[in-house]
């Protein structure tokens, strides 16, 4: 886990070999691409270049960071301003040969966010849409074939209204596969579904992809989707590689804070990392209160574990609400942070208590009414904040704190 | 007997002109109106409101103003009228040609606006997806945008029909008044109203508004039908 990249633009571009030795070789997706957009006064552009091998390649990130455009892109519904991408020894894209494969001859499969069903068609003719150049028993054939291999043949004359969300994506892959396409990207088809409906499907499509072995780019925002699925992780952010590879690498701990999300965090503190723990998947932060301490008592944060070594900076968000409050000093805790201070303030917000507590640094906690009075907090009051590890929310300190750590 | 008079006295020519034009024009209008609505619907042009601005000029247009212009264009001193006298002996002007012509004109807006306001709702990604399933744009327009459009079609093509069978002021001033010809049921009102022919005007005009109710109930019936089997899910 150490080795994980970390994320300086200028080395996030990094294309490696990334499959396994052990895996055949099927033909790689090779990108390169740079796509500007300019809207009003903001601009955004997007600069990649990354290979996928047979297999699931995850790719994560923030909302706008490029995941999206990028898809689009490979698929040729947007054109890159610059670039080449190439399925083995296929140029669907040079910018310097000029070449722009149209769409339909690309043979990428693109399962969109909405699925995309034609809802005149039944979901067999949806699934036969893509096979115009067979004859119509050779359509059929197939058709029912892939409808049998998603499980789903008894839907054939149903249409899209008529058959629930589940259904809906297993049709819309079939639909999408059928075709044979050369690369498969899966823009959160299956976001909308229970863990299990998405366990089985991701299991359909794995077996599928056991025979076909084709890079497969799946765009997902669930952490939990990362670690099911994750062969290789490519993580944007802002429209540039931020790291790439396995998922553990990628993802050292849960930190997908950007500033929109730190929205909602009443303690929010700069920290330098003091010391890593990867064994444990943790790490030491010490807060910065803004003075020189040197009186031995700076306040020291368990945190996850995130990319980023001793002496980084970053910043530390802990909601109010996640604090707990004891009046003596706490034993057998789970929780990892217990920190000493002082009652500074209590007020009353309609049915909850804010407390501002000093422990060097000021925090806010929030308790019922209740807690407050069978604890009997009161200003001075001498307390202990328990705070757990995965309580502490991290983000970078970089200039353009969208970045993630 | 005297509702038999009456009904003999009912110009039928004027109707089966009238009906002639209307379904003439809205079949015309289908076809030319389906690419233009297309161009509005998906240009990335930025100017195309321009274009779109002139279609819709014959809605607030008086038809007087529209039926002027095109009887200059199609006169003999137009080039558009020189060709045509040279390719069939007469003007365009005061023929059923011609009538056809500016009713188009006329009712390109009644067409062209529900059909492109229907494309524009067919969602992209749709369009999108057919493309990756390997679609040309022609079959991606054909087997989805367009089955996905009929209830705008319908609307369109009823709306130009019924403007047309409705129309007065330009086939007044292109067609004139000649029977068999360029003789519609509006002037055949217009015409029996000035020589004080209430009654015949009254049936003339009581059958035209029963006529144009039944056709735009018959075809905004079957739109529901449409909506109720289409897709939008």
């Amino acid at each position: 886990m150490t080795e994980a990249r970390i994320s300086r633009p200028e080395a996030a571009i990094v294309s490696s070999r990334a499959t396994p030795d052990n895996e055949p070789l099927g033909p790689l997706l090779a990108a390169r691409l740079r796509k500007r957009f300019a809207a009003q006064s903001q601009e955004f552009v997007l600069e990649v270049e990354f290979q996928a091998a047979p297999g699931f390649t995850i790719l994560v990130g923030p909302s706008g960071a490029g995941k999206t455009t990028l898809l689009d892109c490979i698929a040729g519904l947007t054109p890159p301003d610059s670039g080449r991408i190439a399925i083995g020894d296929d140029i669907l894209f040079d910018a310097d040969r000029r070449v722009d494969l149209p769409v339909a001859k690309r043979h990428v499969g693109y399962v969109f966010q909405n699925l995309a069903l034609f809802p005149h068609l039944t979901v067999e003719e949806n699934v036969q849409y893509g096979l115009a150049h067979l004859p119509q028993a050779e359509r059929a054939a197939q058709a029912s074939a892939i409808l049998q291999a998603f499980r789903i043949p008894h839907l054939a004359r149903r249409y899209p209204r008529e058959i629930s969300g589940g259904e809906s994506q297993r049709a819309a892959l079939a639909r999408t596969l059928v075709t044979d396409p050369a690369v498969l990207l899966l823009d959160e088809p299956l976001a909308a579904l229970d863990a299990a409906t998405k366990a089985r499907i991701i299991d359909d499509l794995r077996r599928w992809n056991e025979a076909h072995r084709i890079p497969i780019l799946y765009v997902t925002h669930s952490h939990e989707e990362v670690f099911a699925l994750g062969e290789r992780v490519l993580m944007l952010d802002a429209g540039r590689i931020a790291a790439q590879g396995t998922p553990h690498e990628v993802v050292a701990a849960p930190l997908q804070e950007t500033v929109a999300q730190l929205i909602g965090f009443e303690n929010i503190f700069d920290a330098i990392v003091e010391s890593v723990h990867p064994e444990r998947g943790t790490m030491m932060c010490k807060i910065m209160t803004g003075c020189v301490e040197n009186d031995g008592g700076s306040v020291l944060l368990e945190t996850p574990l995130v990319r980023g070594g001793v002496g980084a900076e970053l910043r530390v968000g802990i909601r109010a609400g996640d604090i707990l409050l004891a009046t003596a000093p706490p034993v057998g805790l789970s929780a990892r942070n217990v920190i000493p201070g002082r009652i500074a303030a209590l007020e009353q917000c309609d049915v909850m208590v804010s407390a501002r507590v000093s422990c060097r640094v000021e925090m806010e906690v929030h308790l019922t009414l209740a807690a407050r009075d069978s604890l009997q907090l009161a200003p001075g009051r001498e307390v202990w904040l328990v705070i757990k590890t995965h309580s502490c929310h991290l983000m970078s300190l970089a200039a353009d704190s969208r970045r993630i750590l | 007997m005297i509702a038999a008079k009456m009904i003999m006295a009912i110009d039928w020519q004027a109707f089966r002109l009238t009906l002639q034009l209307a379904v003439t024009v809205s079949a015309i209008l289908l076809l030319l109106g389906l690419p233009i609505a297309h161009w509005i619907a998906f240009s990335p042009w930025p100017w195309k409101f321009l274009v779109e601005a002139v279609v819709a000029l014959p809605i607030v247009l008086p038809p007087t103003v529209l039926g002027f212009y095109l009887l200059v264009a199609l006169g003999p001193r137009s080039p558009l009228g020189r060709w045509w006298i040279a390719l069939t002996g007469h003007t365009l002007a005061f023929t059923f040609g011609g009538l056809v012509i500016g009713s188009i004109l006329y009712s390109l807006p009644f067409a062209v606006q529900p059909f492109a306001a229907s494309f524009s709702a067919v969602d992209r990604k749709l369009i999108a997806a057919s493309a990756t399933l390997g679609a040309s744009p022609l079959r991606s327009f054909f087997s989805i945008t367009l089955p996905l459009s009929i209830p705008g079609l319908i609307t369109g093509a009823a709306l130009s029909f019924a403007h047309t069978m409705g129309e007065f002021g330009v086939v007044l001033m292109v067609g004139g008044n000649i029977p068999g010809v360029t003789r519609t049921v509006s002037i055949d009102i217009f015409d029996r109203v000035q020589a004080s022919d209430y009654a015949t005007a009254n049936e003339t005009a009581l059958l035209l508004l029963a006529l144009s109710f039944a056709v735009l109930a018959l075809v905004y019936g079957l739109n529901r039908k449409a909506w109720v089997i289409g897709p939008v899910k």
